[in-house]
């Protein structure tokens, strides 16, 4: 979440799914702006509790299949017709398009290889997922059975502290921007 | 919101809490390995050794130590490789298929059905790999520029899509593996003491920290990888029937086998996951969350598959005799009748009569029968390859060159290798690996636990 002003943060700890997604609906109604939720698990609803958008990676999934459709294409054009083209079978080769039957088993593989790996690998890159890479969860508990929201501070932090105790927060800390 | 009709049965037993899923999934990975794992793993690991030096000598000495033959050139390694192969499709059925219809009791089986897809691909690949016989030229049937004037691979062969098709199932069936696995391993980066032990797990979790965005990513992503996975996985033995049905031997030359062969892939691959499921839970005490329940959805999903298979051998039997070709009727009766008949029957009565009785709910509830029958099913349709390929080239048009095929040592050791090797990695994943997708397991406690269940039937509240 990128942060264009730093303020401090305020970290709440819950321990159930649905006082952490209540909580995130009355603190925005009440006009506070909720930067992250960490859980252990996906709490069904909490994507448009937090106002996100939704994710882009299946429509990038749906062009890396074209991009396969189109490699695999080429690929049988140019070792099947341009390069090489060879009588096997009796099966035409003079087009590619007269040839194609016999491919579909290749072209509908590496669309679908193409498709899942870069798929995959987008969806490592934007989550920053490397092997090795530092915990992000602030809360080795976030991925038990804890849950950890962070809640931008803005106005007095007293009245903020009070809202998410009342809304069932166990534990709650300041970290300085 | 967590409200399940009280019709469907409990999925996870006893009260549980989320902790309790996250302890008893970390168990078997932070404890030390029991007995029965030590002395399983040491068996597996024999036979694994044995498969190595028979492999070895086959490559060391040539493809003439198999018990091949002029007429019967193809037999165990292709039995063997189809096999393992449709074993496999049952990991990618649980995780991608039932995903797709939203079938919650996935959850606690999906993790180690897929460890089983991955593993039992390998096995599979290992068999046309060894029978190239210079398996160090393996990269020729990759599509590469080479020194021979661009002589390219041949895409109009049926091996050659197998070789497209058996790649991208292993390797997209290894991703959404991992990508399911990460969550888990960070739940167990977190809870780690052993410094050793929390260094591992960091570097197999890739920093995973649960955050909302990346949740809505995870779900996304894995629903995007459940499509494309569904169709890949009926492709794939699809592709793998093609290696017959493309050709003109009688008995091979069909427009059956795709579908025949994806439901008996799925047949055999449910009942390993039975039978690994069953050792599983014992001997790591998962019974809470792979109960009867998820045993007799998967006895339906066995009998289901298994009557298709059933009709698939009889429709194959009637349009050999409607066809009125002679060989075409004589590969089957042959089959049926020949010196093979031992085979055919034995698939005909592991395969079609014994799923049968599954109709039974005391039968299909019934721990010690699941386990008698998945081991059963799996003898069956390790035959019904065998009857496939050795009787249907046995005997070819000119019977001086009929022949019969005995296996020697070294096909049956590397056979028995690729079980033992199986096993050697699927005892050390268990080990190691967060057998159950606890992550996922947990959005279902509310609605499908069987405390949560009681709460909800006791208070009327929806």
């Amino acid at each position: 979440m990128g942060h264009t002003k730093h303020n401090p943060i305020i970290r709440a700890i819950f321990n159930d799914d649905d006082i952490v997604l209540d909580a995130v609906k009355d603190l925005r109604a009440n006009g506070y702006n909720v930067s992250e939720v960490y859980s252990p698990f996906p709490i069904h609803g909490l994507d448009e509790a937090l106002g996100l958008k939704r994710t882009r990676l299946s429509t990038a999934a749906f062009f890396y299949g074209l991009v396969g459709l189109f490699f695999s294409s080429w690929l049988t054009y140019y070792t099947m017709i341009m390069d090489w083209p060879q009588n096997i079978g009796g099966k035409p080769n003079a087009m590619w398009f007269l040839n194609m039957p016999s491919f579909v088993p290749v072209m509908f593989e590496l669309t679908v290889f193409f498709a899942a790996h870069l798929m995959c690998w987008s969806y490592f890159a934007v989550n920053g997922l490397y092997p090795g890479a530092k915990a992000q969860n602030p809360d080795p508990r976030t991925t038990d059975d804890h849950f950890l929201m962070e809640v931008e501070l803005e106005g007095e932090e007293t009245d903020l502290t009070a809202k998410l105790q009342e809304l069932g927060a166990l534990e709650i800390s300041k970290i300085e921007a | 919101m967590h409200y399940e009709s009280p019709i469907r049965n409990p999925l996870i037993l006893g009260d549980k809490s989320y902790s309790d899923i996250t302890n008893d999934i970390a168990r078997p990975v932070e404890s030390k390995a029991p007995r029965l794992w030590w002395i399983a793993f040491s068996i597996a690991f024999i036979m694994f050794l044995w498969g190595v030096g028979c492999i070895l000598y086959t490559i060391g000495t040539g493809i003439g130590v198999w018990g091949l033959n002029k007429t019967v050139d193809w037999a165990w390694d292709i039995t063997n490789f189809v096999w393992w192969v449709g074993i496999g499709h049952a990991g990618t059925l649980i995780s991608a298929v039932l995903l797709l219809f939203r079938q919650k009791w996935r959850m606690a089986i999906n993790r180690s059905a897929e460890a089983m897809t991955i593993f039992s691909v390998i096995q599979a690949g290992l068999f046309p790999l060894i029978h190239m016989g210079r398996i160090w030229m393996a990269f020729w049937v990759m599509p590469i520029p080479n020194q021979f004037g661009s002589l390219w691979v041949n895409f109009n062969s049926p091996l050659l899509w197998d070789v497209f098709a058996i790649s991208t199932y292993l390797t997209v069936s290894a991703v959404f593996w991992y990508v399911g696995l990460i969550p888990d391993f960070a739940m167990i980066r977190d809870r780690a003491i052993n410094p050793v032990q929390k260094h591992i797990y960091k570097i197999l979790s890739f920093g995973w920290g649960g955050k909302a965005k990346h949740w809505q990513r995870f779900e996304e992503v894995s629903l995007v990888l459940a499509g494309l996975a569904t169709p890949l996985v009926l492709s794939v033995h699809t592709i793998v029937s093609f290696d017959f049905a493309t050709s003109v031997i009688p008995g091979w030359h069909t427009t059956i086998f795709p579908p025949y062969f994806v439901a008996g892939a799925i047949f055999s691959g449910f009942a390993m996951v039975q039978t690994l499921l069953l050792i599983v839970r014992k001997i790591f005490k998962m019974e809470d969350y792979i109960n009867i329940e998820h045993i007799e959805m998967m006895n339906i999903v066995i009998m289901l598959t298994g009557s298709i298979v059933g009709v698939a051998y009889i429709t194959e039997l009637f349009v050999a005799w409607y066809s009125g070709v002679e060989y075409e009727q004589y590969a089957f009766l042959n089959r049926a009748t020949g010196p093979y008949w031992w085979a055919y029957w034995s698939m005909m009565t592991c395969n079609v009569f014994s799923p049968q009785l599954m109709w039974s709910k005391k039968l299909r509830t019934n721990l010690v029968f699941t386990f008698v029958i998945s081991i059963v099913v799996n003898i069956g349709m390790w035959f019904e390859r065998f009857v496939i390929i050795v009787t249907s080239i046995h005997r070819d048009y000119l019977p001086s060159s009929w022949s019969m095929f005995s296996p020697t040592f070294v096909d049956i050791g590397i056979f028995i290798g690729t079980i033992g090797f199986f096993f050697v990695l699927f005892l050390l994943y268990a080990r190691s690996f967060p057998v159950i997708a606890q992550a996922e397991l947990k959005t279902i406690l509310k609605s499908s636990g069987e405390n949560f269940k009681k709460h909800h039937g006791d208070h009327g509240t929806h």
